[in-house]
């Protein structure tokens, strides 16, 4: 009777500590993450770019997700679309003004599983300055023991922003983000 | 046309390098006005292409003509500073002309540093290209850009004021400073 009121005990406490939920850290060291953008280029094509430098840190628990949270940091500066004066133009005040704003941050407040498996991921995305609320498509794409003794999840991610919600002093319409993030459980 | 107008001589200034300063000025102020409406220029602007390439292609050949410029000042007889011009007014004027050199090389420096910072070569006027060093530092066309800018402002001061001084000695002095860089 003492043993299963112990385990009852333990049993409902844990389940009711946050800590259930494993933290990670983004594997950026190791560049098994980008952060990507889609842009239109004139109506003919899709251009491409990133985000080389970014940080961010994530906890996630498969029983408990609307508990799960991210945050991620980008620095602005690192825009690279393989065209510096492409790069320099996009960097420049005109657009990010990166001498200004070097950071651009996501930080999630909510959660949500839907019936198919996948995430909506609601938060606040600021960038040049201007915090608009955010909402991410994402999918979990695997998780597991890695060959070198570590734990590592790592999840897919879209979301489109609007240039004309962000103030720049040009506005080329829409951009695609596409996050892809693995962590490493801390 | 005899072969001596060519040259300097220690009181004036041969054809070849009246020419050289000209050509130099007018290019100087017509890219500095070129460089300064284009960075403004939007994306569907008809110019947003056309008018950096020119900037670049031109830039390219200035450098070129200012090696030239410098061998030929190398080897040619300096006109000597003009005798009733005061002993500060001498070497103001030295250092003046020797910073022009210097930031006209800065400038065409950073300019090509910017344009080639991914490597991509300057292509000049569709004649002939000049390959890019790459990427010698994080974000180079960002820095080089901004050196470029601030180098333009302090050349386009000190020609003015180059220009000036040129146009006081003539009016004010009467001497013969600018008289024998024109004719």
């Amino acid at each position: 009777m003492k043993k299963l009121l112990l385990v009852t005990t333990l049993f409902a406490s844990s389940a009711l500590l946050p800590a259930f939920a494993a933290d990670y850290k983004i594997d950026h060291e190791g560049a098994h993450a980008s952060i990507n953008i889609k842009a239109s280029h004139l109506g003919f094509s899709v251009l491409t770019g990133r985000f080389n430098n970014f940080s961010g840190t994530f906890s996630y628990d498969e029983n408990n997700i609307s508990a799960a949270k991210i945050v991620v940091k980008v620095d602005t500066s690192s825009f690279d679309s393989n065209h510096a004066l492409r790069d320099k133009h996009v960097r420049s005040d005109d657009f990010l003004d990166v001498a200004k704003f070097a950071q651009a941050t996501f930080t999630s407040n909510k959660v949500t599983a839907k019936a198919d498996g996948k995430l909506v991921i609601n938060g606040d995305f600021t960038l040049h300055g201007v915090t608009k609320p955010m909402t991410i498509d994402a999918v979990k794409v695997g998780e597991g023991s890695d060959p070198w003794g570590g734990y590592r999840l790592g999840f897919s991610g879209t979301t489109t922003i609007s240039m004309a919600d962000f103030g720049f002093k040009q506005d080329y319409g829409q951009v695609d983000l596409e996050l892809h993030i693995e962590g490493i459980r801390q | 046309m005899n072969k001596a107008m060519w040259k300097n001589t220690e009181e004036k200034f041969g054809l070849m390098s009246k020419l050289f300063h000209w050509l130099s000025a007018i290019t100087v102020f017509l890219m500095f006005g070129l460089g300064f409406w284009m960075v403004d220029l939007t994306y569907y602007s008809q110019w947003y292409k056309t008018a950096p390439h020119w900037h670049e292609s031109a830039g390219v050949l200035l450098f070129i003509v200012t090696i030239l410029r410098l061998i030929w000042r190398l080897i040619s007889t300096q006109p000597e500073a003009i005798a009733s011009h005061s002993l500060p007014a001498k070497q103001a004027s030295k250092i003046a002309h020797f910073a022009l050199y210097l930031l006209l090389f800065v400038l065409m420096t950073s300019g090509f540093l910017m344009s080639s910072a991914d490597g991509r070569s300057i292509e000049v006027f569709n004649w002939f290209s000049v390959g890019g060093l790459g990427d010698l530092m994080e974000n180079q066309e960002d820095l080089a850009g901004l050196i470029h800018q601030y180098t333009a402002y302090f050349l386009i001061v000190l020609s003015l004021l180059h220009g000036a001084a040129a146009v006081k000695h003539h009016l004010v002095d009467k001497d013969k400073t600018l008289s024998r860089m024109l004719k």
